[in-house]
């Protein structure tokens, strides 16, 4: 266990020696910022009219959602190109000898990368939520929904990075490995878009599709179905991580 | 006293291409064992395989007495390793890796900071330590590598071509070090420089195409480097019929008229015997020196005759 906290606080510190984690960091920062800001001057200018409705639409409601759902699509953009180096670059710089050859696993090696890099996610994650809690200081926000919204973002980051984090063991070269994190993602991002269209529901594509599960939970219905489905697709990516990275020692 | 590596009939094949055919050998305590083959000969692959980085294609490696695929923790407790291009990360300092590499290697967190010191001193790096690797010398950074692998102080050291890059001064104190290391810990070292092997090492084991053809201490390659040739010089020419009968000549080479080279077998050196029968015959003995052999020469030797069969 020791071993695998060496390993992830590592990789988390080592985000920050170099520009990547702080660019972005900014950069998400930034765009949310503005996002969020457009939707709280919705809210300003919509708010007579739900005066008058009855059950209408909350702050929280109008806000939250949007927000943490951009959060999920741009960190679709981000997450491959901070994954992409986990393994990748140490196999490229010869320092995976250096884990390989000290008394740890391979699982102990995957699940340090992965964590330490989860931390990075957690701290983005974070960051967001402050947006919407700044409201607290001018009005009152449902906190069922806000922990909804971030515990959906949360099992959805861990999803991506478990893929990111595979394409990292199987490619050869960075560029490469966010490539084919990024298409994986996009495609089962879009995967129920067809789903959309009439006579055209396909039970199957609708269920893999990482969208859907993500919306359920962010409407604030947390199943356990789409729980088990981030469950199950970390599960598997990180298994798929520790076996590829088997492999290495096979063959080369 | 048991061995302190193990390996049996290790193999290992690249797709087809079979780059370590069948190496057994045993390394012991106090042992520094040099590894010598020409670029491509399976070095970097055998030592790979003893430290786990690659699973060999047939055959059992033993660290410490325990099998490195069965037990692989702990016989990597005990493996020091530093590959053919040292494993840093260039974006730490030189203390926040080895500390990193003392994490890793399990070492108990209140000797953490003596380890580092004594590896520090040991291998010069006291004046960098707060400096970025990155911004190092080549020579520091091979130091750094050494300094990790034996920074848990590990019954195995595993050292791939630990000199390459550094100058005359830092490679006599790399030398230096690896002979007091082999005093209390057993010791591998690859590279393709003989006089590495005849100033650091014990035991020396030549692998050449993925065979090992040689195992022998370093005291018995010199040994053989003593003897086998003979140059002679005589006044007058001699009869090579008469001087190849004497016993132990192998075969005799005549140079020139008057010079003739004669090699003979390692036990029984017959120069008395050829002395006495120049003088005997008249011939007029002038020079009769022993040729030294290099190490080189072995190695060339060794690694032709085995092509050849």
């Amino acid at each position: 266990m020791s071993m695998i906290l060496a390993i992830a606080s590592r990789e988390f510190r080592s985000l920050f020696l170099s520009p990547m984690a702080w660019t972005i960091l900014a950069v998400l920062q930034f765009i949310l910022a503005f996002l969020f800001l457009t939707q709280v001057e919705a809210f300003t200018s919509l708010q007579p009219k739900l005066a008058s409705i009855e059950g209408a639409p909350g702050l929280t409601d109008i806000i939250v959602p949007p927000l943490f759902g951009n959060a999920g699509i741009i960190l679709l953009l981000v997450t491959p190109l901070l994954t992409m180096r986990l393994i990748c670059e140490e196999r490229r710089n010869k320092t995976l000898s250096l884990l390989l050859s000290a008394p740890v696993s391979n699982i102990d090696i995957i699940l340090g990368k992965y964590l330490g890099l989860l931390g990075l996610m957690l701290l983005i994650i974070a960051l967001i939520t402050l947006m919407p809690l700044s409201l607290l200081s001018g009005a009152e926000l449902d906190f069922g929904k806000l922990f909804a919204n971030i515990l959906a973002l949360l099992l959805l980051v861990t999803a991506f990075t478990a893929i990111g984090l595979f394409m990292s063991c199987v490619a050869g070269h960075p560029t490469v490995a966010a490539m084919g994190a990024f298409g994986m993602l996009l495609l089962l991002w879009i995967l129920d878009w067809s789903a959309g269209m009439n006579d055209q529901r396909s039970e199957l594509l609708e269920y893999l599709s990482i969208l859907r599960h993500f919306q359920n939970i962010q409407s604030g219905l947390i199943s356990s179905a789409d729980l088990s489905y981030f469950v199950l697709f970390t599960a598997t990516f990180i298994t798929l991580s520790i076996r590829s990275l088997d492999n290495d020692r096979l063959q080369k | 006293m048991t061995a302190l590596i193990e390996a049996e009939h290790l193999t290992r094949y690249y797709g087809k291409h079979c780059a370590v055919n069948d190496v057994s050998f045993a390394l012991a305590k106090g042992e520094v064992l040099g590894f010598l083959g020409a670029n491509g000969a399976g070095k970097t692959t055998t030592m790979q395989m003893l430290c786990g980085n690659l699973a060999p294609s047939a055959g059992q490696i033993k660290i410490n007495g325990f099998d490195l695929l069965d037990q692989p923790k702990a016989a990597k407790l005990s493996l020091g390793y530093l590959p053919d291009t040292p494993p840093l990360y260039k974006e730490l300092t030189v203390q926040e890796f080895l500390l990193y590499c003392a994490r890793l290697h399990g070492i108990a967190k209140n000797s953490i900071p003596d380890s580092i010191k004594r590896a520090q001193e040991r291998c010069g790096l006291t004046e960098v330590a707060d400096r970025l690797i990155a911004n190092l010398s080549k020579g520091f950074q091979q130091r750094i590598g050494i300094a990790q692998a034996i920074l848990h102080n590990p019954e195995v050291i595993v050292l791939d071509e630990p000199t390459v890059g550094l100058d005359p001064i830092q490679i006599r104190e790399i030398r230096a070090l690896i002979r007091e290391l082999g005093q209390d810990h057993g010791v591998i070292l690859s590279t393709h420089r003989l006089t590495e092997v005849q100033e650091s090492c014990s035991h020396v084991q030549i692998i050449d195409q993925g065979q090992l053809i040689l195992n022998e201490t370093v005291a018995g390659l010199n040994r053989q480097m003593d003897t086998g040739t003979l140059q002679v010089l005589t006044r007058l020419p001699s009869d090579i019929n008469k001087l190849s009968a004497i016993p132990g000549v192998n075969s005799i080479e005549s140079i020139s008229a008057n010079r003739i080279r004669i090699h003979h077998s390692v036990t029984a050196n017959p120069a008395e015997h050829i002395a006495e029968q120049i003088i005997a015959a008249g011939w007029g003995l002038q020079e009769l020196t022993p040729v030294k052999r290099s190490m080189e020469d072995i190695f060339i030797s060794l690694t032709k005759e085995h092509r050849e069969l």
